[in-house]
């Protein structure tokens, strides 16, 4: 149940302002893209417009096509909020529901949207998600509890359950290890070889040596200076990239020659 | 000691008695001006308290002024506090729902001119004189009832004009608290934005809303002159809010007040008090005052108790 | 920087005819929609209240303004002396803002004093009880404050204004009078100064706590005493703040009703014998006094003062709220 994102000729505007300019590329299903590139090119902000959550910020809107599976995320009939069930999100802090306990924020996705659901199935469901994420035996005997008693490690992988308790085709992962320790980071990281079997998974990451870890594609952003809009430079293999790209931009950033 | 620690002594001892002065001066005037304020509230509390205290009792709270005159031992509040329930009852049933959703139009939605003029006026609306708003509730009834109308609802209306913005102002604080970071991850989850706010907005700022709201009412049940002109005087029950006049609280201890010392024939001690309208009036302001206290103090610990941890 | 492929003629595809902005209101559906609609209709609708308070006001006040004269002696309550309802509204006017600026010009030192002290004196135990203090000082009803202003302070403080009034009587020529009752001007504006004292020191407050540490931190490096960070670091950047917060307490001053009506001894005239009885009158405590025992064109010439002091006090608070919203802009204290 993963899907492919193809992308074709990407403009991202805030305003008049154009953020993001001439992005193309096919994500593969069942496998991790790394978006890489230094602070403020548009590598975070293009990640959001693949599940139109940038619409969020007022003013943003885009020019292009998106295509989950051939179909364009901003076709006119296209409801933004069934695409963001269809493609989940993790961001970099970890932000469970401050209100809910471990057991319904895995299950807001469903709560949230009035939906009745049985308790079997949402026990089954919980498990389920939690197991996904790698958390159900930390968790299991305080499902009851709040979520935000739980590590900051512990707090981003109830994230992911929480993500793909939804089911979703793809998952988007914003910085998802940025706010956490060595461990915790590692632990993310085992995670999401898992989750490539079944998910397609995109990740944002300042850190390379995780891109080099974790993904299987490698696309490196970079923006001309302050007030130029950010571009996708180069996307290869991870291993091309890091071993022999085309472009000298690219080589320059991954060997650390750069900012 | 050697001459140079000496001379560094001297040195950081310091030197400057004139703007040392001026900084003690400057601190106990400042100090002053805190007891300077603490000293008037002491004062009326302790006015309030000792002398409220001797007639505020059971009877007081159950009877009405109803057949009661001149210096009788007798008569009570128990029609006013009816009243001043019903009333802000009826001001917050109008200014909640709508302060709220000014509150939410506000924080989620509102941009542009529309939003700057709603944020200018609320504020402008809290400026607005009491008794002005009692003459507007008796401006809009007037035309559909004719003069000399007073009713309960009359209040409410005053009280919720009020009120309103005050509502709007503590909602819009609250729900600003609430991390951005949350709705995202609900919106990630693909709940539609109603549902994000009403799930997640509202549910985690529920707890600070409900101080806001309290905090609103505390300030309008001890409002007197919109009342005095809308829901007039009256010595009798009234539960209905859109028939007849209301007592309420404040106008009742205004009223008291207005009555002033009672002539007693000679002779009639214990059957006439001369300072029974004062009495009453102190007992009754008491009333209020604990009213607004413990509306203020069950704010504060709901949010103490209720609110999430946020980080 | 790096010899990246990106191309100088970008900015181009800003201006594309491709471009077809996409509005938020087509990324909601169903619901959505019908919610976002909701709250801006109430926003529009607290606007529209403001309206009708203003239309309302004129609608019953204009019986009063369009009447002769002679039909205001007759029926419109406007006493003999008075030849219109300006020369009627004149001297309420007069009374209101000098009560006010009374208050106004007691509260203000000790309000500011009272937030330099929580924000930058008190130690943090007893900064949260003066905090506590002023919140119950806000909380008090005004009719609580009348009722002690008249029956409590009044006989005390008319011995220290009748102290005053013989000092000043000896100072200044002609003789300053002073009421044994004490239910003055004078005592009124004090207690409306009690009364005012939480809007503004709240206000002051919070714009004290903005200054940014590095101002303060810079007047403590060059050697300041407190009170020298606090006139050239906290004081200037406060000043307007502080204006603002006097000029919101103005706008309530202005307005109260209850404290004036219970203590003042009333009378109509222009007059600045502050410690006399039976010389001044405020606008909302004439209204109150009067309005219950009017009919007809009596009401409409009261709701026409009323609609004075609805301008005068929108005025000021307007203008104390643009000043803040002008500040806010500036301020990059964040």
């Amino acid at each position: 149940m993963s899907q492919r994102i193809d992308v074709k000729d990407l403009n991202i505007y805030y305003g008049d302002f154009l953020a993001v300019e001439g992005v193309s590329m096919a994500i593969e299903p069942k496998s991790v893209t790394a978006f890489i590139g230094p602070s403020g090119c548009g590598k975070s902000t293009f990640l959001r417009t693949l599940n139109r959550m940038h619409e969020v910020i007022p003013g943003a809107r885009v020019q292009g096509k998106v295509e989950l599976e051939g179909v364009d995320l901003y076709g006119p009939d296209i409801d933004p909020v069934a695409v963001r069930r269809n493609v989940g999100m993790v961001f970099q802090r970890p932000n469970p529901f401050p209100t809910m306990s471990i057991k319904d924020n895995v299950l807001a996705g469903v709560k949230l949207n009035n939906k009745r659901i049985a308790k079997s199935d949402a026990d089954e469901l919980v498990e389920s998600s939690l197991r996904g994420a790698n958390l159900w035996n930390e968790v299991k005997d305080r499902l009851d509890k709040p979520g935000s008693g739980l590590s900051g490690g512990q707090q981003q992988r109830l994230c992911i359950a929480r993500a793909i308790a939804v089911k979703p085709q793809v998952l988007l992962m914003d910085e998802p290890c940025s706010a956490l320790d060595p461990i915790s980071t590692l632990a993310i990281e085992d995670l999401i070889q898992q989750l490539k079997t079944s998910y397609t998974i995109v990740i944002v990451t300042h850190n390379m040596q995780q891109a080099a870890r974790v993904s299987d594609k490698t696309a490196f952003f970079n923006i001309a200076g302050t007030g130029r809009p950010g571009r996708l430079i180069e996307m290869d293999d991870t291993s091309t990239i890091f071993s022999a790209p085309r472009e000298k931009a690219t080589e320059d950033y991954v060997s650390g020659r750069f900012g | 000691m050697t001459a140079a620690t000496e001379a560094t002594h001297v040195l950081l001892a310091g030197g400057h008695k004139a703007r040392q002065r001026k900084d003690r001066t400057m601190t106990v005037l400042i100090w002053g001006a805190f007891v300077l304020a603490a000293v008037p509230l002491v004062s009326l509390l302790w006015v309030v308290i000792s002398k409220g205290l001797h007639r505020l009792n059971g009877s007081f709270l159950s009877h009405s002024m109803r057949n009661v005159f001149g210096g009788m031992d007798a008569g009570g509040a128990y029609h006013a506090i009816a009243g001043t329930l019903l009333i802000t009852l009826g001001a917050s049933v109008i200014a909640v729902p709508l302060g709220l959703l000014v509150a939410i139009y506000l924080v989620e939605y509102g941009r542009g001119p529309l939003a700057r003029a709603v944020t200018f006026f609320v504020d402008v609306m809290t400026g607005i004189p009491s008794i002005v708003a009692g003459l507007f509730a008796f401006a809009v009834f007037a035309i559909f009832f004719g003069p000399g109308i007073a009713l309960g609802v009359m209040g409410s209306v005053a009280l919720a004009l009020l009120m309103t913005p005050v509502v709007v102002r503590s909602c819009e604080e609250m729900l600003k608290l609430v991390p951005n970071e949350l709705r995202e991850a609900s919106y990630a989850l693909g709940v539609p934005k109603w549902l994000t706010i009403v799930k997640v907005v509202l549910r985690t700022s529920v707890a600070g809303l409900t101080t806001g709201i309290l905090l609103a009412v505390a300030r309008v049940v001890g409002e007197t002159a919109p009342l005095l002109i809308a829901a007039g005087t009256t010595a009798s029950i009234n539960f209905n809010l859109f028939s007849g006049r209301m007592m309420t609280l404040p106008v009742f201890i205004y009223d008291q007040y207005k009555q002033g010392p009672v002539p007693c024939r000679a002779g009639a001690a214990g059957v006439c008090i001369p300072t029974i309208n004062y009495e009453r009036a102190w007992a009754a302001a008491l009333t209020l005052v604990l009213i607004v206290v413990v509306l203020n103090l069950l704010g504060r610990l709901v949010t103490r108790l209720f609110a999430p941890k946020l980080r | 920087m790096t010899t990246t492929p990106t191309s100088p003629a970008a900015p181009t595809a800003e201006r594309s005819p491709r471009r077809r902005p996409r509005r938020h209101a087509d990324t909601e559906r169903g619901f959505s929609r019908v919610f976002r609609w909701v709250t801006t209709s109430a926003g529009v609708l607290l606007l529209l209240v403001l309206a009708a308070v203003a239309v309302f006001l004129v609608e019953r006040g204009w019986g009063a303004l369009v009447a002769s004269p002679a039909d205001l002696h007759a029926n419109g309550g406007l006493p003999k002396q008075y030849g219109n309802l300006l020369a009627f509204i004149g001297p309420l006017v007069f009374g209101t803002v000098l009560a006010a600026a009374l208050a106004l010009l007691l509260a203000t030192p000790v309000a500011v004093g009272i937030a330099l002290f929580v924000s930058h004196y008190a130690p943090r135990r007893i900064a949260g009880l003066v905090g506590f203090v002023i919140d119950l000082l806000a909380a008090i009803p005004s009719v609580v404050f009348g009722l002690w202003g008249t029956l409590t302070l009044s006989p005390v403080i008319a011995k220290l204004w009748a102290w005053i009034a013989d000092v000043l009587s000896a100072i200044l020529p002609g003789t300053v009078n002073a009421t044994p009752t004490g239910r003055s001007l004078a005592t009124t504006s004090l207690v409306l100064a009690i009364m005012i004292l939480p809007i503004i020191t709240a206000v002051s407050r919070e714009v004290f706590k903005q200054t940014p540490r590095l101002h303060e931190e810079a007047a403590l490096a060059l050697g300041a005493t407190r009170w020298e960070v606090v006139r050239t670091a906290v004081l200037p950047f406060g000043r307007s703040g502080v204006i603002s917060a006097a000029m919101l307490g103005l706008g309530r001053a202005l307005g109260e009703t209850m404290a004036v009506l219970m203590i003042l001894s009333p009378g109509l005239g222009y007059s600045f014998q502050i410690f006399d009885a039976g010389k001044h009158q405020t606008i909302a405590a004439n209204i109150a006094a009067n309005f219950p025992e009017s009919a007809g064109l009596e009401v409409n010439t009261l709701i026409a003062t009323g609609l004075a002091l609805f301008v005068i006090t929108l005025v000021v608070n307007m203008a104390a709220r643009a000043i803040v919203a002008r500040r806010k802009e500036f301020s990059g204290a964040n």
